[in-house]
């Protein structure tokens, strides 16, 4: 375990310290406990920054499960550094901002923190680690935390269904995920992206079948955590989570994750024109359509969340654009621009969306709305948010000075160039990727304008506000101003942020080619992309003002998927209804009925069908008089049951059987199972008794004849299917049998005398720690299911 | 009728004793001989029952105040953190480590492995886990 394992798993290990802090200091705000980590995490990173400008990588590994190909490995260079950088720089912001923004009276704070901390750890470990099992492992526990902290006020019906509507698209994404994992290992062998790169280097994968194949899986998880079209839909609804968390989670760090793995997937599958094509138009549809809705949005929350998806577009098409670059050997930056400029804006527009985002949720909390038509006017009130406002919409706009204007003119400059690309088509259709960019810019433009002046300028209506507004609390305006003053540094001298670490994030995009100069100008001269950047003014400053006459457009797309979503879910909620009842009840009956019937067919068919059965008694073993006594008490009792008049005494008889089968153990010598047979009857024939209360009070009803009989021909398959089974399993040798392995090996590698509890805690102690979770999780069932019965009648039960 | 339990109570004080000495017995010989932390957590909860019907629910929760979804949650841990203690030796997670020859104040040379931890962990979740459903649906009414 190096230090940075240990970054990782630091947020995971500080999380379980949370109930006891909650419990001990009732007072503290829980938040302040937490601050600290982040800040250390970036302290830390920020440590590493001259190592990895000057090209080195740091590559640490632990074993995990080596025996599966899968380690623990970390994996250090420049973009993972550019990412962890990210992600605790702004996640001390959002901490500190959260702290003023949640109360710790009313919020259940404690929970908040622990799903932030559980994000934290999650999203370090999925751009840390070098292993894509690890990885997506991680990228899991991203979804999980993201859908806890959409539903953290779980008490609205809106905050439920954002957060489910997001756990199943970024699930569906995340099994895609695993998917095309699998494929690639099956492809190159390894899980280690180190070794997938070296592998793609030397053999040709692109004429693979299941190459295509693992690249769209991949992909699907990229697009769908990402939010690109048609995915997107997740990530509007995503905004009834506390803002704190939408800045943080929805705008600068979880949906970056899908533009982290297509960035770190580039060395393997960028030198296929499907790449190019996929990645780059998914991006501008993303782009144009994100920018062209966030100009209807009315809820300040919505402006920006579709303002995330455009602006995650307009990344997502860059990164595709760059891929053009690997087929001139990387001589030229003449596409390689594209990637500086997608990282560049990944950026810029965690420091502008995260001011604008907390700048929405002072409005907010001092306002009490965040309805565009309520609000205005508010300049003079909240001065300070009122700047804040405008330094992030003007960089998001992309105005100079601020650090927006520098990634816009080279996402313009990287689209005009892409014309010229000479290859896979883009020279007649890439045309459109210029013309595009610069409408998505328009509106990008128009939205920022509406988002600033509707709010702070124009009418104050008092009347129609919750609250009287005021200037927010000093401690939430000091991590947006933090923020916008990184707008106005990076956009005055954005090459503080070139050579150290763009430029390694960069060679990293590119399979870690060793150094890549990067300079960013203000200047370009006079070239097309000047011209598009005034035509963005010019047409955006006349639309936003005659935004009131074009509004009517969008009542020409009066459909829409979240229309296909919801029908989705209702029908498929509806369908699964049907069908459960159909089957579903309610009698344990009918469910052994099913089982049994089931286990017939299925095991009957297949001892048939591989002609499996192997049913003679020649290598059996002599019966004596032992087993011959106690398997007549065995039949006995069992038969008994069936002919026991009262209830009681069919329990007593069951546990009978149960003490018979352990005597049989005892006799096969198998002291470990008849010990655990032994106890497992007592305790179970203890628990029968107490159940004996709830259940139904006439013990056996006249049941039709009929009814007996199909349960007698059952029960009568069941007892001929398992003894074929049993016999026949005993008689056919596949293999050899592993019981010689742990025979020699007990005592060597454990150092235990007792084989089945040195087979139980070592050499499958995997498959004990799942039995016993799920024990635990069957327990919490009960108890739930039995202290919370949800609404029901409880004297329906007895 | 009143139920008389005289005997039943008289018995259960002093045969639960014996029972929990054998079930923690059990669990340490698991390694060598049979038992180990299923059997032995098994042997507890049959213990802890015993007292349930000899006794009733509020005189057990008086004896063992503690919360028994706790301890099979604790178990839980306690296992998971053997696993993760054997990655912190740079060892695939979940490998044991065992010294034969350890010397112990008291025991004199015995021989420890960290799989008595593991399953520790097994005992705390079946105890814990035993209890919580008998419990729960026991005090159902």
């Amino acid at each position: 375990m190096t230090l940075l394992h240990w970054a990782i798993l630091s947020p995971f290990i500080y999380a379980l310290f949370i109930p006891l802090i909650h419990k001990w200091f009732k007072n503290l705000h829980i938040g302040w406990f937490v601050l600290p980590l982040p800040i250390l995490l970036f302290c830390y990173l920020l440590s590493m920054i001259p190592a990895i400008s000057a090209g080195q990588t740091i590559v640490e590994t632990v074993p995990w499960i080596p025996l599966l190909h899968i380690n623990f490995t970390v994996n250090l260079d420049g973009l993972s550094l550019l990412f962890v950088l990210l992600i605790s720089g702004i996640g001390s912001l959002v901490l500190l901002y959260s702290i003023f923004y949640l109360d710790k009276k009313k919020e259940k704070l404690n929970l908040f923190y622990f799903y932030l901390l559980l994000f934290m750890g999650a999203m370090l470990g999925v751009v840390l680690t070098d292993n894509l099992i690890v990885l997506y492992t991680f990228w899991e526990i991203t979804s999980l935390s993201s859908f806890l902290l959409i539903g953290y006020w779980n008490e609205r019906e809106k905050s439920k269904s954002g957060a489910l509507k997001s756990i199943i698209i970024t699930v569906f994404g995340g099994l895609s995920l695993l998917g095309g994992i699998i494929l690639l290992y099956l492809l190159t062998g390894s899980f280690e992206l180190r070794e997938i790169f070296a592998y793609v280097q030397q053999k040709d994968i692109y004429s693979h079948p299941f190459f295509l194949l693992s690249m769209v899986c991949l992909l699907l998880g990229a697009f769908t955590k990402s939010a690109q079209f048609p995915f997107h839909i997740w990530l509007p609804d995503a905004m009834e989570a506390p803002t704190p968390v939408s800045a943080y989670l929805h705008s600068a760090t979880m949906v970056k994750a899908g533009i982290y793995l297509v960035a770190r997937l580039s060395p393997i599958y960028a030198a296929s024109a499907y790449w190019l094509w996929i990645v780059a138009a998914v991006g501008m549809i993303t782009l144009l359509y994100g920018s062209f809705f966030a100009v209807k949005q009315t809820d300040l929350k919505g402006i920006l969340a579709y303002s995330t998806i455009s602006q995650l577009g307009l990344i997502m098409s860059l990164l595709g654009i760059g891929a053009a670059s690997v087929h001139f050997q990387l001589e030229k930056d003449y596409y390689t621009i594209a990637t500086a400029a997608a990282l560049f804006h990944l950026v810029n527009h965690a420091t502008f969306k995260g001011s604008l985002f907390m700048m929405v949720g002072i409005v907010d909390h001092e306002t009490g709305t965040r309805d565009i038509r309520k609000l205005g006017g508010l300049m003079t009130f909240m001065p300070i948010t009122f700047s804040i406002a405008i330094i992030g919409a003007f960089s998001m706009a992309g105005l100079p000075p601020f650090n927006g204007f520098l990634s816009k003119e080279m996402f313009f400059t990287a689209m005009i160039n892409i014309q010229e690309f000479h290859l896979f088509q883009f020279h007649t259709w890439g045309v459109l990727f210029p013309i595009l960019a610069w409408i998505a810019s328009v509106f990008t433009f128009v939205y920022s304008m509406l988002l600033v002046f509707k709010v702070f300028a124009g009418k104050y209506k008092p009347e129609q506000l919750p609250a009287k507004p005021h200037e927010a609390p000093i401690g939430m305006l000091i991590s947006p101003v933090i923020l916008v003053s990184l707008v106005i540094v990076i956009g005055l001298f954005p090459n503080i942020l070139s050579n150290s670490i763009l430029s390694p994030a960069i060679a990293a995009v590119y399979g870690g080619i060793p150094s890549y100069d990067l300079h960013i100008y203000h200047w370009h001269g006079v070239g097309i992309e000047l011209f598009m950047t005034l035509g963005v003014f010019g047409a955006g400053i006349f639309l936003a003002f005659t935004f009131a006459k074009w509004k009517s457009i969008y009542r020409l797309f009066p459909y829409s998927l979240n229309a296909l979503y919801d029908f989705f879910i209702n029908k498929g909620k509806l369908w699964s209804k049907k069908l459960t009842n159909g089957y579903m009840v309610g009698s344990i009956r009918i469910y052994l009925l099913y089982i049994f019937t089931f286990l017939v067919i299925i095991s009957g068919y297949t001892l048939f069908a591989k002609k499996a059965i192997n049913f003679h008694s020649n290598r059996l073993s002599e019966v004596g008089l032992y087993e011959i006594v106690v398997s007549l008490a065995l039949i006995g009792a069992t038969i008994s049951i069936l002919f026991a008049k009262s209830r009681l005494a069919s329990i007593i008889l069951l546990g009978a059987v149960g003490y018979s089968v352990s005597l049989l153990f005892v006799i096969f010598r198998a002291p470990d199972l008849a010990l655990t047979q032994l106890v497992i009857e007592t305790v179970s024939v203890a628990l029968f008794l107490l159940c004996f209360y709830h259940l139904p009070r006439n013990a056996r009803k006249k049941e039709s004849i009929g009814f007996k009989m199909n349960n007698a021909v059952i029960s009568v398959l069941v007892g001929i299917t398992f003894s074929i089974i049993a016999i026949s399993s005993y008689n056919t040798k596949l293999f050899a049998s592993i019981s010689s392995y742990y025979i020699e090996n007990t005592y060597k590698k454990a150092a235990g005398e007792n084989m089945v509890n040195v087979i139980l805690v070592d050499f499958r102690g995997f498959d004990t720690l799942f039995e016993i979770a799920v024990l635990t999780i069957a327990a919490i069932g009960i108890y739930t299911m039995i202290k919370l019965r949800l609404g029901g009648n409880s004297s329906e039960n007895k | 009728m009143k139920t008389n339990d005289l005997i039943l109570q008289t018995i259960t004080k002093i045969i639960v004793f014996l029972i929990l000495l054998f079930s923690v017995d059990i669990f340490f010989a698991g390694h060598y001989t049979p038992g180990g932390g299923f059997i032995g957590g098994l042997m507890t909860s049959a213990a802890i029952v015993l007292l349930l019907i000899a006794y009733d629910i509020k005189t057990v929760a008086k004896l063992f105040p503690v919360n028994y979804i706790y301890v099979a949650a604790t178990g839980l841990l306690i296992a998971l953190a053997t696993g993760f203690s054997s990655i912190m030796r740079h060892k695939p997670f979940l490998t044991h480590a065992f010294n034969k020859h350890a010397r112990l104040p008291l025991f004199g040379e015995t021989s420890l492995h960290t799989a008595a931890l593991f399953d520790l962990g097994v005992y705390l979740v079946v105890v814990g886990v035993t209890m919580t459903i008998i419990q729960s649906i026991g005090e159902d009414k």
